[in-house]
């Protein structure tokens, strides 16, 4: 898992990242490092391009131009422009762990077997293998009494932290969230941010973008703000909910009552 | 001697065409759910020249008549140079007519099919084989119990087509009774209450199938 993992390599490197929908620039020019260990949260406004920035880490959006690395390893083409095959994609994208707003739990499998089904037929193990992991990992998003449940005699909240459970699965080198509680009721929020916070005091390397901002605040080690596709300011959690230095980030924070202290 | 009790004189003749029309039925369903299933693989492909021409052949099949497929089969086939007998003409005829509707069938679910299942899967290194088989046709299969149901039930009325071509199958058996002692009503009530028998035993199947999918909130029994 990555806390193992002491190498230099960065988690996730972007350099130079654009993508364009229709003629629209949604990413621009965007230069990220994660390294391994931190928690990396971006903000910015509604169709800033955060999803698309999230998608383009593990290939769901396809880049226009630029570089991807996932601990070292180059997602989507090769370093020479050929495109990568599928099964050499499917392998880099299995280094991530991506958890989605609406969950994408799927249906006809109990919540066991959502969490061993990719161990088992993506990555090879054996069937005691993964369920054994996937029973260490569904104690530790608190769902080990529903290991027999279906997806849809679930909670929201409960679906989130299976699909956390799911992704964990793949002992990823970085895990990815794209507005993980936005469509949970808000009594349910709390259960969904404790297990992800639990995560980053383990030292899971985690590329998050939120709308909660105590919760940014409180796990980030570097928070990014997004706007229209430009990474327009980046800073430690404290700087940045305190002292932004842009009159955007300024104003927006005021819109989305920020906490005063961690 | 009452009509019925030469009817049940002749009893071997039925239950030897109500076998062979199990058989028939039996093995043409699974043909064409597995040619349902193998379209309906081929159209997730992106490439029109292989896509169009599949939708335009199910299309063609379903706009058919079922009948004019069997003949075109037993009859049309041996001018190419392949020749089947009545028996696999008929197997072939009805796989291949059903195994379209089975893919029409299928395809309308996969429309609605939620994208975000799919992210997940690609997501998990998933490539589209195991996507396909592992997740994408089960729950399409589940959602879809109740139309493959109605289309099972076509398919053994189809069934009793082949007598047309030759297959000596349940209605068939009823035929020629009929006509050697002449007693059309007596001999086709009896193959009703087959054909009933059929139906109703695969109602009570697929109503089992269903409480499986209902488990996981695909539908409700
Ligand atoms: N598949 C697509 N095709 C066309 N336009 C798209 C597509 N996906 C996103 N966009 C556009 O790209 C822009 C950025 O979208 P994105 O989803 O990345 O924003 P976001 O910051 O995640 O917003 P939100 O907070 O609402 O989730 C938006 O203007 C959106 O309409
Ligand atoms: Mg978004």
């Amino acid at each position: 898992m990555s806390e193992a993992n002491t190498s230099e390599t960065a988690a996730v490197s972007i350099h130079h990242l654009s993508k364009s929908f229709d003629d629209v620039e949604v990413l621009r020019d965007v230069e990220l490092e994660v390294k391994t260990g931190e928690v990396v949260t971006i903000i910015g406004s509604s169709g800033s391009g955060k999803s698309t920035l999230l998608r383009c880490i593990n290939w769901l959006e396809k880049p226009d131009r630029g570089s991807i690395h996932i601990a070292g390893q180059r997602i989507g083409v090769h370093e020479d422009g050929r495109p990568m095959p599928v099964r050499e994609l499917a392998k880099v994208r299995a280094q991530t762990g991506m958890v989605f707003q609406g969950f994408n739990l799927w249906p006809h499998l109990n919540v066991l077997h959502n969490v061993t089904e990719a161990p088992i037929h993506v990555q090879g193990k054996s069937k005691r293998e993964a369920e054994e992991l996937a029973t260490a990992l569904l104690e530790k998003v608190g769902m080990s009494q529903k290991h027999d449940s279906y997806p849809n005699t679930l909670s929201g909240g409960q679906k989130q932290r299976v699909a956390i459970a799911r992704a964990l699965a793949m002992q990823p080198e970085v895990m990815l969230f794209d507005e993980p509680t936005s469509a949970l009721d808000p009594e349910l929020v709390g259960e969904v941010l404790a297990v992800i916070k639990d995560l980053s005091a383990e030292g899971y390397t985690m590329v998050m973008v939120t709308h909660e901002m105590a919760f940014a605040r409180a796990v980030s080690d570097q928070v990014v703000f997004l706007e229209k596709g430009l990474i327009i300011e980046r800073a430690d959690p404290e700087t940045f909910f305190t002292t932004p230095k842009t009159d955007r980030v300024r104003k927006f924070l005021e819109n989305h009552d920020t906490p005063s202290s961690a | 001697m009452s009509n019925w009790d030469i009817l049940w004189d002749e009893r071997a003749q039925f239950l030897s065409g109500f076998l062979s029309t199990l058989e028939i039925f039996g093995l043409s369903i699974v043909g064409a759910f597995v040619i349902g299933c193998g379209l309906l693989y081929l159209l997730e492909g992106s490439r029109k020249r292989l896509t169009m021409p599949l939708r335009i052949f199910i299309d063609a099949m379903r706009m058919l008549p079922f009948l004019i497929l069997a003949y075109l089969l037993y009859y049309g086939l041996p001018s190419i140079g392949i020749r089947l007998d009545a028996w696999w003409s008929g197997v072939g005829a009805l796989a291949v007519y059903h195994g379209c509707y089975f893919a029409e069938i299928f395809r309308g679910n996969r429309l609605t099919f939620p994208p975000g299942q799919i992210e997940a899967a690609q997501a998990h290194g998933f490539t589209k084989g195991k996507l396909f088989f592992r997740l994408l046709l089960p729950q399409i299969i589940m959602q879809t119990r109740p139309l493959l149901g109605n289309q099972l039930i076509y398919a053994l009325k189809d069934t009793a087509f082949l007598v047309i071509i030759t297959v000596s199958e349940l209605t068939a058996a009823a035929n020629s009774l009929s006509s050697t002692y002449f007693i059309p009503t007596e001999a086709f009530i009896v193959v009703i209450g087959f054909y009933w028998a059929i139906s109703v035993a695969m109602e009570i199947i697929i109503k089992q199938c269903g409480r499986f999918s209902a488990k996981r909130g695909f539908d409700n029994v």
